[in-house]
């Protein structure tokens, strides 16, 4: 049994305000695409994150509906640009109805 | 009859030929991975098949190299980031961790993934990470050895591996008895095995450089593993790797650890010397 | 005029020609692609131009293939992109993921990584806000590994 889901991100801690800052995310999940079979034919039943967000300060920045073409481990890249300091939410749902979350703060002047 | 056979055999032996055919350069990059410049060639050891050493890395395309280069987007340092809280969590009888007696494992491992194998006097056999660490948890901590390729041994693995990252691979081959196992596992290497009648040597030397249906056949060499690959979405082993190759050459397998891999280890090891250690490196 | 799958996710081509004459846009061979694209894009043609899909010519493998978009918007009330839908035609569902992004996104551009079944076309399509589609395609080969793949 794999260890529960664990999130890597990658934040810068400052910025300037206007400044696109890249935002990196990785979490440890098999995403099972429910297509796979195991070694009796029966077909492992479909297992993934369904979802990734972050939000700033409680506002959306950006979301992804995913879908079991993601790849295990699913990695998302993606930019913010910000006018004040606050904090990062990162919410990755999962299909079994967990929820994983992580939250970075940030400086922006 | 016979001049159908005659046709069927040229056959053969054009598509034997086409199988493994066109050579591509591995490529003139280097590899830096969070400031620490990776040595992704190096001078071959006396006595060596080749002039020069190459990691696999260089075999690989853009996306993947790119994906080891930053440490960030490389997966398998989720397996070390999990390793990191094995070395830290408690297990076992005695109720130590390997944070006890190990301490701060940035500073304790550094350059023990880069020196093993290691020859074991008491068990009078080269013992590898994994070995040491079974060896460990039974004898020092009261814990049961991991099954091969536990996903914790692979991730406490990576994690000690990961403490040499950049440094080059030297093992002790004058310690006890391990120049035997170094021969046994040259011997090894170049026996041909299984319905393909492949040994290690007819990929990764007569082959190195050219393709294998799609793959692009590397050195093989030990320095990046335990590895993470984009075919499984996971970390693997180094005799994980081994069996695979073997079964490949649809030959009998041995068993992990067993001592004909334990002395391919030793010497495929010998044959990265000077290479970084990768691990986790990323490959296809 | 009928278009054939090849003429109609050839976009350069096949845009020009829809737009030209105003034929019914079909996608003989994928009917479900078709289907989402249209969902996605409200019933809207895709135009070209705006959205830059990057991905490996050559996947070394299938299982994890990353791939990048990127869409020109000033990403102000404006000219706003609200979403991105990537898909693979030739998968066993070519959903793949929809990306939204926000003004507070600063750019509308993301990187993931995502399997391929078979060598196929995959596809971007960006939704902005005052409604017009604009999509990409990229054609990824997939080996089949020689060791293990």
């Amino acid at each position: 049994m794999a260890a529960k889901p664990k999130p890597r991100i990658k934040v810068p801690k400052e910025a300037k305000i206007g400044e696109l800052v890249t935002i990196k995310t990785l979490i440890s999940h098999e995403m099972e695409s429910g297509q796979r079979k195991d070694k009796e034919g029966n077909l492992i039943p479909r297992k993934i994150i369904n979802k990734f967000a972050c939000d700033f300060n409680g506002a959306p920045v950006f979301s992804c509906d995913i879908d079991p073409a993601i790849s295990a481990n699913p990695y998302f890249e993606f930019s913010a640009k910000l006018t004040e300091s606050g904090a990062f939410t990162f919410t990755w749902t999962d299909d079994d109805g967990s929820v994983y979350t992580d939250e970075q703060k940030i400086t922006v002047s | 009859m016979k001049k159908l056979s005659v046709v069927l055999l040229a056959c053969v032996s054009v598509i034997s030929a086409a199988a493994v055919s066109a050579y591509a350069d591995p490529v003139d990059e280097k590899l830096i991975i969070d400031d620490t410049e990776i040595v992704t060639r190096a001078k071959a050891p006396e006595g060596h098949p080749f002039d020069e050493l190459l990691s696999g890395w260089l075999f690989r395309e853009a996306e993947t190299r790119a994906t080891q280069a930053d440490s960030f987007a490389n997966p398998g340092m989720l397996s070390v980031e999990r390793g990191e809280e094995i070395w830290n969590t408690v297990d076992g009888s005695m109720g130590k961790s390997c944070a006890s007696c190990h301490n701060d494992a940035s500073e304790t491992m550094k350059g023990v993934g880069a020196h093993f194998p290691k020859w074991d006097a008491k068990a009078k056999k080269p013992f590898n990470i994994e070995l040491k660490i079974n060896d460990c948890r039974t004898e020092n901590m009261g814990a049961e050895p991991y099954k091969f390729d536990d996903e914790d041994q692979k991730a406490l693995t990576t994690y000690i591996k990961h403490q040499s990252l950049g440094m080059p691979l030297q093992i002790d081959l004058a310690q006890g008895e391990m120049q035997s196992w170094w021969d046994k596992g040259k011997e090894l290497y170049y026996t041909r095995t299984g319905q393909l009648d492949f040994s290690c040597a007819s990929c990764h030397e007569k082959s190195m450089g050219k393709f294998i249906r799609a793959d692009h056949l590397s050195q093989g060499q030990a320095n990046g593993f335990p590895t993470y690959r984009f075919n499984t979405g996971g970390m693997v082993s180094l005799h994980n790797r081994f069996r695979g190759c073997i079964r490949d050459t649809r030959a009998e397998v041995p068993k992990a650890f067993s001592d004909e891999l334990m002395a391919l280890e030793v010497y495929v090891t010998w044959r990265g010397t000077g290479l970084s250690v990768e691990t986790p490196s990323v490959r296809q | 005029m009928k278009m054939n799958r090849r003429q109609v996710l050839g976009l350069t081509a096949g845009i020009a020609l829809v737009s030209a004459t105003g034929t019914r846009f079909a996608f003989a061979d994928a009917p479900a692609t078709e289907k989402m694209i249209m969902d996605f894009a409200g019933g809207k043609m895709p135009a070209t131009g705006k959205i830059t899909l990057t991905a490996p010519e050559i996947a070394e493998n299938g299982n994890t293939v990353p791939i990048s978009v990127a869409v020109e918007s000033a990403m102000t009330d404006g000219d706003m992109v609200q979403s991105v839908l990537i898909l693979a035609e030739g998968n066993p569902n070519p959903d793949v993921a929809t990306f939204h992004f926000t003004a507070l996104s600063g750019t509308a551009a993301a990187t993931t990584r995502m399997r391929l079944a078979k060598t196929q076309n995959v596809i971007a399509i960006a939704k902005m806000a005052d409604g017009s589609v604009f999509m990409d395609k990229k054609e990824v080969k997939v080996t089949i590994g020689g060791c293990g793949g």
